[in-house]
């Protein structure tokens, strides 16, 4: 077998058992990893609660990890959200899915809860459950530094998990974060604390010369992509480089979306954190474009915030200091919460209360949050329950409880299509159509049309499906396609395939996630923005007009995406189609 | 979708791939919840059945016109004597299209295949065919209808610049066909006669930034209606005040209002993330040369030239597998430098070896790439050595041509 290591591990908490499965080549060649088999097992126990012992956490890698395969490093881990009640999933950056590969497993399958503190250390084929009584209740930092992982992969979770915080993540090596969907309290539940993995063997390639020449493609691809390799791309400046393009195209949420133009964003760009912070680049292992940026601050070494914490930590809460954006980040990644939910519900509650904030107050906040104090209570349900309990549910900017990140929906309409039909709430990863809206690949679209959008979203969505299975990262489709991917599908698994076959794969992906989903409860009335969209004009100016979105058309465009999808009227999948796919059918 | 459809048919004509009546009348389809056409066609059951195949949202079909329908068919024809693929050797081929299928009937299941793998099928039935007239390129995209007109527009470029740059290869090593012979003495009357008359243009200096704006838009649609691009795409900078005010990436020079970047130089914002792919390339020679204006376009006989190595120099040479990265020697057309480079910012991206040889010359041509331009203060300048370099190039080439065919 190439590719695949053909074993999955299974680990039950309760019984602190380990078992290990055998999927023939047709399964791992038609759920592929990373969210293809996540999605497997979450729909074997898809109406239980999130929190319920059966539930599993799975974490993958894919076929194309641990090869040489442009930006393979990536991670999946799939469970149901405690946020939304959705599919929950994260891509995570770091060495994890190298690690676990070399050690000779595709994935892990995590059921049970253990009734004290648990670690899982894995060390090729010795896997053993760990005592982490003394670890519980320290933060990622600390942990990271008592275990000294050196060459293996860490995976922990912080006291937010720990005290229940339903937008609580993951930190991976240090700086990675899992975030959104809430997947640390997932892990938090079950107790367990961390994950250790080092592996030291190689997986199979098919064709190593086939793969280097693909490989090649790819690199020359994303060489010739301003958005990750040119002056001012990721690769020099991290995501935080989208920054001044959400204010140059007047897209920027600010004041918890009710205005997107923040005036003061030109000082708290990219730039100003590289000249402020001395950053350099870093990576999920073995990547090219190592879009992670470390800074120095008082001779320690400090991860820069992403773009959606830069943004969410001023324009939308209303702050204008970079040094508070990068305490925030730090204080989110060292507890383990999702930056994103956090500000935004942040936001929601500055609109709700009318208080403003200062440095310390936010961090303050953060804090509560991550140990449960106070009205940190309360935040740490996330911006729609918070606002629902204050009596002011249209002050939640979130879909099916997920807050929505930094990209106005008012300033690209594929993306407000995308924020309401993703699986797993407000998340602009699943259709990422910024990549046409705004970086003009591969070609530049109408953003403020619903012209051919429904399509567009549908078939973006499969695709980055399968890329999350393959496993790939999204910035390289801002460059490279799976005609690419297909040709590194075929070096390293000896499969062959094509650009069109993976993309089935990826649509057979997404629609079982429709399914769990509806499973769940979930249909048409769900697929929705929060009405101030609909409502309140964006901040127009120099000669861009941001009007509210158009109702009718809206709806116009997710009745046609339910179409092109395969689903009803009412947003449900249907036995057909999901036969057709080749999906598993329960009636809904 | 309506408005995709019959925009990039009308660009196809405009761009001499395609007409407005006849065989080589553009056949666009584009899908949302329905399909919708440009036009009705005989073709377009079958090309239903394609779309039902795919995971995509258009496709683009055209018969193109004389010479790429001629050039097309040739080579089309020998590829189908082999593994069924056209392998051009330019940029554009390498970078995006890696290579071009060819099948011999117009087939949905084999389009379907082949269009699972790449961008586009040329489809080439033998020249008896009663039932299909070929060649007819078709291509998809997955996002718009441009996507499939690009590619058909790369395609011919490629094909075009592979006959001729084979052709001369081919006499030069005395392998020349009868079958090429004719050929290229039966598309010369074809190709557009290179326009010697300088349009005006704004100039400089430029009083405001509206000026600059309005003087890039001018210089991008003059480039394309003289001929010197591929299709639409290159891309053009100006250095006003401080700021590098460049088309973006991926636009089209004839459609440049709305799409041009400024860019300060101090660096202190990164808007420029969507800027043109050669960005750097552009600062680096505003820099070194003190030079304003930048024109890049593909000039089809410029692209040419720059593959031309000597057969002997090339047999001994360690590079000649990769010469578009690494060739070793110093070459010019003329006073033109040809400097080796892809695309962007890689190890071997063309921002190493452009502005250094822009130093030289206020002109420079990337190996089978295109060619860039420079104008101290005016586009005009800059578009005049365009024009001049390409005339040079053209009149190189049909000596060689003239020559070598006299000696064989």
């Amino acid at each position: 077998m190439y590719g695949w290591t053909g074993n999955i591990l299974h680990l039950d908490l309760t019984k602190k058992s380990i078992e290990i499965e055998n999927p023939s080549l047709d399964i791992l060649n038609q759920y592929v990893g990373g969210k293809g088999f996540g999605g497997r097992y979450l729909r074997q126990c898809a109406t239980l609660p999130w929190d319920h012992p059966d539930m599993v956490i799975c974490i993958f890698a894919g076929p194309l990890s641990a090869s040489i395969s442009p930006t393979s490093g990536r991670t999946h881990i799939l469970s149901k959200s405690p946020l939304t009640g959705l599919v929950g999933d994260s891509s995570v950056g770091g060495k994890l899915a190298t690690r676990l590969k070399r050690a000779g497993w595709d994935g892990i399958v995590i059921t049970g809860k253990s009734k004290t503190p648990a670690g899982i250390t894995i060390k090729d084929n010795l896997v053993e459950f760990k005592d982490a009584k003394g670890l519980w209740g320290l933060d990622t930092r600390m942990v990271h530094k008592k275990i000294k992982p050196e060459n293996a992969s860490l995976l922990s979770i912080g006291p937010a998990a720990e005290n229940g915080v339903r937008y609580a993540g993951i930190i991976v090596d240090q700086y990675f974060a899992a975030g959104r969907s809430g997947l640390g309290l997932c892990l938090a539940e079950k107790k367990i604390k961390y994950l250790l993995v080092d592996g030291t063997g190689h997986c199979k390639i098919k064709d190593q010369k086939k793969l280097k020449t693909a490989r090649e493609d790819i690199l020359r691809l994303t060489a010739a992509s301003p958005a990750l390799m040119g002056r001012f791309g990721f690769t020099c400046l991290g995501t935080g480089a989208v920054y001044d393009l959400m204010d140059n195209r007047r897209m920027m949420p600010t004041d918890n979306f009710c205005r997107t133009r923040f005036e003061s964003a030109s000082k708290l760009n990219a730039v100003a954190y590289t000249k402020s912070y001395s950053t350099q680049k870093h990576g999920c292992l073995g990547c090219h474009i190592l879009c992670k940026k470390i800074g120095t601050d008082n001779k320690a070494s400090i991860a820069m915030p992403e773009f959606e914490t830069m943004s969410h930590f001023t324009a939308l809460i209303g702050c204008m200091d970079t040094k508070l954006v990068v305490k925030a980040n730090e204080l989110c990644n060292h507890s383990g919460m999702d930056t994103i939910s956090a500000a935004s519900t942040l936001a929601c509650r500055r609109e709700i209360t009318g208080l403003d904030y200062t440095f310390e107050t936010v961090l303050s906040l953060l804090e509560d949050i991550a140990f449960g104090r106070g009205e940190g209570k309360l935040l740490a349900l996330g911006a729609k329950q918070y606002a629902e309990k204050m009596g002011r549910p249209q002050a939640a900017m979130a879909v099916k409880g997920m807050e929505l990140p930094a990209y106005d929906p008012r300033g690209a309409y594929g993306m407000a299509l995308g924020y309401a039909l993703s699986t797993r709430g407000g998340c602009h990863l699943r259709a990422y159509p910024i990549s046409h809206e705004i970086f003009r690949k591969p070609v530049a679209t109408d953003r403020f049309s619903f012209s051919g959008k429904a399509r567009i979203i549908k078939i973006a969505e499969d695709l980055n499906a399968i890329v999350d299975s393959l496993i790939a990262c999204k910035f390289t489709f801002f460059a490279a396609g799976l005609e690419e991917y297909a040709s590194v599908y075929e070096a390293v698994t000896g499969i062959e395939t094509n650009a069109q076959d993976l993309l089935q794969k990826g649509e057979r992906i997404y629609y079982n996630e429709h399914i769990i989903n509806a499973l769940n409860g979930f249909s048409a009335k769900d697929d929705d923005l929060p009405d101030r969209f609909f409502t309140e004009a964006g901040s127009s100016g120099n000669n861009i007009f941001i009007p509210p979105i158009n109702r009718n058309e809206f709806l116009d465009a997710r009745k046609k995406y339910y179409k092109v999808r395969g689903l009803n009227a009412n947003g449900l999948p249907g036995k057909e189609k999901a036969q057709t796919l080749g999906l598993l059918w329960n009636n809904l | 979708m309506e408005q995709l459809v019959n925009k990039y048919s009308d660009k196809l004509v405009q761009a001499k791939l395609g007409d407005t009546f006849g065989l080589s009348q553009p056949l666009i389809g584009g899908l949302d919840d329905t399909l919708v056409w440009n036009r009705k066609a005989d073709e377009i059951p079958l090309l239903e059945n394609v779309f039902k195949g795919l995971n995509i949202n258009s496709l683009v079909f055209l018969r193109p016109k004389e010479p790429y329908s001629s050039l097309i068919g040739f080579l089309a024809g020998t590829a189908l004597k082999s593994f069924g693929l056209i392998q051009p050797k330019d940029c554009e081929t390498r970078t995006f299209l890696h290579d071009l299928p060819v099948i011999n009937e117009f087939c949905p299941d084999k389009i379907i295949h082949a269009l699972k793998k790449r961008k586009s099928v040329i489809i080439a039935p033998p020249k008896n065919n009663k039932n299909f007239k070929g060649p007819a390129i078709i291509a998809h995209g997955m996002v718009s209808p441009e996507q499939g007109f690009i590619t058909i527009s790369s395609v011919c470029f490629a094909s075009f610049i592979k006959f001729f740059t084979d052709y001369l290869e081919a006499l030069q090593h005395g392998i020349a066909t009868t079958e090429e012979h004719c050929l290229f003495d039966a598309v010369i009357p074809f190709l557009n006669p290179i326009q010697t008359v300088l349009p005006k243009f704004i100039s400089s200096p430029f009083p405001d930034e509206t000026i600059v704006y309005s003087a890039i838009i001018e210089a991008g649609k003059k480039t394309v209606e003289y001929g010197l691009v591929d299709s639409f795409f290159g891309n053009i900078s100006y250095f006003w005040n401080g700021t590098l005010y460049i088309s973006q990436t991926g636009s089209s020079l004839d459609e440049l209002c709305g799409c041009i970047d400024p860019v300060p130089m101090d660096n202190s914002t990164s808007a420029g993330i969507t800027a043109s792919s050669e960005l750097c390339a552009h600062t680096e020679t505003i820099t070194r040369t003190s030079c304003r204006a930048i024109l890049h376009g593909h000039p089809k006989f410029s692209v040419i030239l720059s593959m031309d190595c000597d057969p002997l120099e090339k047999a001994a040479c360690h590079f000649k597998e990769q010469c578009h990265i690494r060739c070793p020697k110093k070459r010019f057309v003329g006073c033109t430098p040809i400097v080796p480079g892809e695309v962007g910012t890689g190890p071997f991206g063309l921002c190493n070896t452009l502005p250094p040889a822009l130093t030289q010359a206020n002109s420079a041509i990337v190996y089978g790439h295109g060619l860039f331009t420079i104008g101290k203060n005016n586009f005009s300048d800059a578009f005049k050595t365009m024009l001049e370099v390409e005339t040079l190039c053209y009149n190189t080439y049909f000596e060689k041509i003239r020559v070598l065919r006299k000696t064989f």
